[in-house]
């Protein structure tokens, strides 16, 4: 069997920035395995701009990002494998993987880090009434056959969904010369950045239906129609309000979830909420030596925050390795009042810590109050909030420290 | 007669929300912005609102690699330039970075490769 | 000029050319489609009857018992997935108790082995997860669970293997006869046999209407379903799970299935429009309902999907097996019980032919074995290695959620009768069937698809028809040049 220190599952961003941080710290006896033939993950696919900002101080587009690490994987000499798919992972860290060259491959880790992204919510799971015709897809498999494999999934389309991917295809379709008619919300708001709604739908005229669902899809061999109607408070389609748009193509950005079979399958905990594991500040599971990061952890709508959560993993996963512990404590991190998650869930060292997390509705003029049994440990101002928008808060050290072993609340208060 | 108008910075992923106000082509005041840029965006999208252009071109033996407009190209440009980035044909061995057009419609902005080829 | 032209190239034409391909005979299968089992034998609850619902005396009894008896051996020798997983009819309360003792005594008579009415106790220790409120059970422990689309498909599969043809997208719009041969037309191609086997589903009143026969009529009862995600099976349940017929029909079931979910459903309405396949908002809450009364905790947020399927419901309440004309012999109204009675009925089309004139010559090399569609995934790895140190396509893994290898989709494209459509891929391979229903693999599909066919990637369908998935470049054709 194959021994490798650090094993990371995953050449996307969150796996590539885990390795070069990891590598930085010390580890070299790295082995990267990502399934697609080249590194990148889906920001290959992500042809438009708007990454890099945070981390680089300048708007890059997905490839280019991408490309920024993938040149530092090599440059460093850090070891991946492509075209290989991890079929496995034990709670004693053995690996499974598969691929042409190699065939099966068993690997025995010190430490494993997690980062196999998310995938998109897909229509079965919609359960949407009417016929089966060819002309469906998820918005990032659109993105794929236009911007990856050159070809046209449509000319005439409706978007059920308003998810960053979907306002991108929209934009994105539109400029390849489809009439993109309409895109349907289900929520009374957008699950998409402001920027994205202002820049890929108000610049062209595509209609925003908040509070809209597809009812129906009709056509027998190809899409030919869909019904929509407006829903009520409950979510529930109001039948009087249907209304039929002609259309070849139903794309769909309904959320997206992480990635996580292999996680349960090496016994890891999971946060019901995130869809991702539950861990620490070191992004450090319930199974120890095993971290996760990127969108397999939770769904991020930032690559430079991925990179961020990344780093933090792979300089945790060479501390593990080299068998480094600081300061214990024991908090765990409560979402409550209208925050519906943290990441971490729990902190187990006394460190200056950035929790992330989502809300659960759109708020104004709320503040994020940080509180530990009664005492609030900090509180700030935000005018507006919105669950499309990731926010964090910063724990200080000392802070932490003195609390020592408890549980501490995120919350938004008025 | 000064006019108000709302908008949402796309600057950056924060996505400010600008009011600006004025009168003709001539910006009185922009608030909202959380930072020079998004004063910047309210002026330009008053007077020539730009974008930049994201999309792919075909290369000789028929796959696609994606180019971008290295700076933003004026917004009403956008389809004028896709025609003229969908017609051509480039070299295979083209990398990050090549210019596929020079000053596309005169705008001063190049086309340039963003696809990672190895 | 074929001796048997076989229409239609669904459960019950795939065992006819499989039954016929033992004999020296030139056969041949027309299907309207572009693959097999695309009609009622697509989408039905794929499961082998034991035999206790049908009325004693009836074709559908006859063909049931005998059917269920085949089914295990016939799966055998073409490789194709069956499991003796067991039915239970759930009753509540003492009229249901009494419908279940005559169904017991219906059983016995058409021949069925092990039926035993459980108790409470009885059944809570075979399936401890049913209801409260379930207080008896019919157990038969003969009822089993297939693949529909398996058996059509390696049984046509097996058929070619021993010289019938397929012939795809042929929609038989007109029969003539003459001099003892009839020619099938579609389009401008036509077909000329000296026999034939009507087996068109749905539309087999209006094939044997082509040949003057029309004593009966089939129309279609819609059946909707739903289909849980793989991770909550084992818990949820293995058996087949039926609840007491009452005067108000058979309700629905709770089954596992061969592909390892758990299926909910069918619904049954009554339909004019044989093309009808949408799933519909009713049907759906519908089957919630239903299916919350026979097991605790069923996860309706783990659908993963819901289809409907149209059951070809003959004019005379049983299965309609005649000679429409010399020569040409109807297998109409063929529905539930119809895939349990599939092998037996393909040996009865056999014996019907010969009673028409057919001369029937074994064929001394006749092979009944098929191998398994899924051979790859039954191996070892260290024979998986062997396997991709020869084809590294073996090693390719293209769909996730299911770990569906490009040699395993490159083997149903080349193996009779052959995937030609993505579609046809992912119910050959299971490529595209989980939890992501194809958001990654489609587009490498469609690539595989295009290489293997030699046709632009573009032409490639996701069933055949116009379900085309790309509408072309996105650049550089003629029409942006």
């Amino acid at each position: 069997m194959l021994k490798v220190s650090l094993v990371i599952v995953g050449g996307g961003p969150a796996g590539m920035s885990a390795a070069v941080a990891a590598y930085k710290a010390g580890v070299k006896d790295i082995l990267i395995l990502e399934r697609e033939a080249h590194l990148g993950g889906i920001l290959r696919q992500c042809i438009h701009n708007g990454f890099g900002l945070h981390k680089f101080g300048e708007e890059l587009t997905g490839p280019e990002y991408a490309a920024r690490y993938a040149e530092q994987v090599k440059e460093l000499g850090i070891p991946y494998k492509v075209g290989t798919m991890v079929t496995k992972i034990t709670p004693d860290k053995e690996i499974t993987a598969i691929n042409s060259t190699d065939g099966i491959m068993h690997i025995k880790a010190d430490a494993i880090i997690l980062a196999m992204g998310c995938r998109e919510r897909p229509k079965g799971a919609l359960n949407i009434a009417g016929s089966r015709p060819s002309g469906i897809y998820t918005a990032g498999t659109a993105q794929k056959y236009v911007n990856i494999k050159g070809y046209m999934p449509g000319k005439e389309v409706v978007i059920l969904g308003s998810g960053d991917i979907g306002l991108i295809m929209a934009r994105r379709m539109t400029l390849e010369g489809a009439k993109v008619k309409a895109v349907c919300e289900l929520m009374p708001y957008s699950g998409g950045l402001a920027r994205n709604i202002e820049q890929c739908l108000n610049d062209f005229g595509i209609p925003l239906l908040l509070s809209h669902t597809v009812v129906q899809i009709h056509g027998k061999d190809r899409v030919t129609g869909v019904t929509i109607a407006k829903v009520d408070e409950q979510r529930r389609p109001i039948k009087e309000t249907e209304q039929y748009i002609a259309c070849d193509t139903l794309l769909l950005s309904c959320g997206l979830l992480p990635e996580n079979e292999l996680t349960k399958g090496a016994g890891i905990d999971i946060d019901r909420i995130t869809g991702g594991a539950v861990t620490d500040q070191n992004r450090q599971t319930s199974v120890p030596g095993v971290f996760a990061c990127g969108n397999v952890l939770h769904v991020h709508d930032l690559v430079d925050y991925v990179s961020d959560e990344a780093e933090i993993a792979g300089c945790a996963a060479a501390d593990y390795i080299a068998g480094i512990e600081s300061e214990r404590v024991d908090i765990s991190v409560r979402p409550v009042n209208g925050v519906r998650y943290t990441v971490p869930q729990r902190i187990t060292s006394a460190q200056d810590t950035v929790v992330y997390f989502r809300v659960s509705d759109v708020f104004r003029d709320k503040k994020i109050v940080v509180r530990c049994a009664e005492n609030v440990i900090s509180s700030k101002k935000k005018i507006k909030l919105a669950p499309g928008e990731m926010e964090t808060v910063k724990l200080d050290a000392k802070v932490l420290a003195g609390i020592g072993t408890g549980e501490i609340s995120i919350g938004l208060e008025d | 007669m000064a006019n108000i108008r709302e908008m949402t910075c796309i600057i950056c992923p924060r996505g400010c929300q600008l009011t600006v106000e004025y009168e003709g082509k001539n910006v009185l005041s922009v608030k909202g912005n959380a930072c020079k840029r998004g004063n910047d965006y309210a002026v330009a999208e008053c007077t020539c609102p730009t974008r930049t252009l994201t999309t792919t071109v075909m290369t000789e033996s028929g796959e696609v690699v994606a180019v971008k407009s290295n700076k933003a190209i004026p917004k009403e440009l956008l389809f004028d330039a896709m025609k003229q980035i969908n017609a051509l044909r480039v070299s295979d061995s083209v990398r990050q970075g090549d210019v596929v057009v020079a000053n596309i419609l005169d705008t001063g902005a190049d086309i340039i490769v963003t696809s990672y080829i190895e | 000029m074929f001796d048997v032209c076989i229409i239609g190239a669904g459960v019950v034409g795939a065992m006819c050319a499989r039954a016929l391909s033992a004999y020296k005979l030139n056969i041949c299968v027309v299907e309207r489609a572009n693959d097999v089992c695309t009609g009622a034998s697509r989408a039905n609850s794929a499961i082998v009857h034991a035999g206790f619902d049908a009325k004693p005396g009836t074709l559908k009894a006859r063909f049931n018992v005998a059917g269920s008896k085949m089914m295990e051996q016939v799966c055998r020798e073409l490789g194709v997935k069956y499991v003796r997983n067991g039915s239970l009819v759930l009753g509540y309360g003492d009229e249901d108790k009494a419908t279940l003792e005559e169904l017991y005594e219906r059983g016995v008579k058409n021949g069925v082995e092990g039926l035993a009415v459980l108790d409470r106790e009885g059944v809570l220790a075979l399936e401890p997860n049913v209801t409260e409120e379930v207080t008896c059970a019919l157990w038969a422990p003969t009822g089993a669970i297939v693949s529909p689309f398996g058996l059509c498909d390696a049984g046509l599969g097996n058929a070619m293997d021993n010289g019938a043809q397929f012939i795809r997208n042929f929609e038989v719009e007109r029969i003539e006869s003459a001099d003892g041969v009839y020619t099938l037309y579609a389009g401008d191609q036509k077909v000329e046999a000296r026999f034939v086997v009507n087996a068109a589903g749905l539309y087999s009143d209006k094939i044997a209407a082509m040949v003057g026969d029309e004593s009966f009529d089939v129309h279609p009862r819609r059946g909707e379903y739903m289909v849980l995600d793989k991770a909550y099976t084992p818990s949820l349940t293995s058996y087949t799970l039926f609840s007491t017929p009452t005067p108000k029909g058979k309700g629905i079931l709770v089954t596992a299935t061969t592909g390892g979910n758990v299926m909910l459903g069918p619904t049954a309405v009554d339909m004019t429009d044989k093309e009808d396949l949408d799933t519909t908002a009713e049907g759906t809450a519908s089957i919630r309902e239903q299916s919350a009364r026979y097991i605790k905790g069923i996860p309706f947020g783990g659908v993963i999907t819901s289809f409907t399927g149209l059951r070809a419901v003959g004019s005379t309440g049983d299965f309609i097996i005649h000679a429409s004309a010399p020569g040409f012999i109807t297998f109409g109204g063929i529905e539930s019980p119809g895939l349990t009675s599939a092998p037996a009925l393909g040996e009865y089309c056999v014996e019907l032919l010969g009673n028409e004139g057919l001369v029937l010559e074994k064929k001394e090399n006749w092979n009944p074995i098929r191998k398994p569609s899924g051979w790859y995934r039954k191996l070892d790895d260290d024979q998986k290695n062997e396997v991709i140190a020869k084809e590294p396509a073996y090693g390719n893994m293209v769909c996730r959620c299911e770990e569906v290898t490009e040699g395993e989709i490159v083997y149903a494209i080349r193996t009779n009768p052959g995937a030609r459509d993505v579609d046809g891929v992912k119910r050959r391979t299971r490529s595209g069937m989980g939890r992501c229903q194809g958001g990654f693999c489609s587009s490498i599909v469609v690539e595989i698809l295009s290489r293997e066919l030699g046709i632009p990637y573009e032409q490639v369908t996701k069933s055949g028809g116009g379900s085309i998935i790309n509408y072309g470049r996105t650049k550089g054709g003629k029409d942006n040049a």
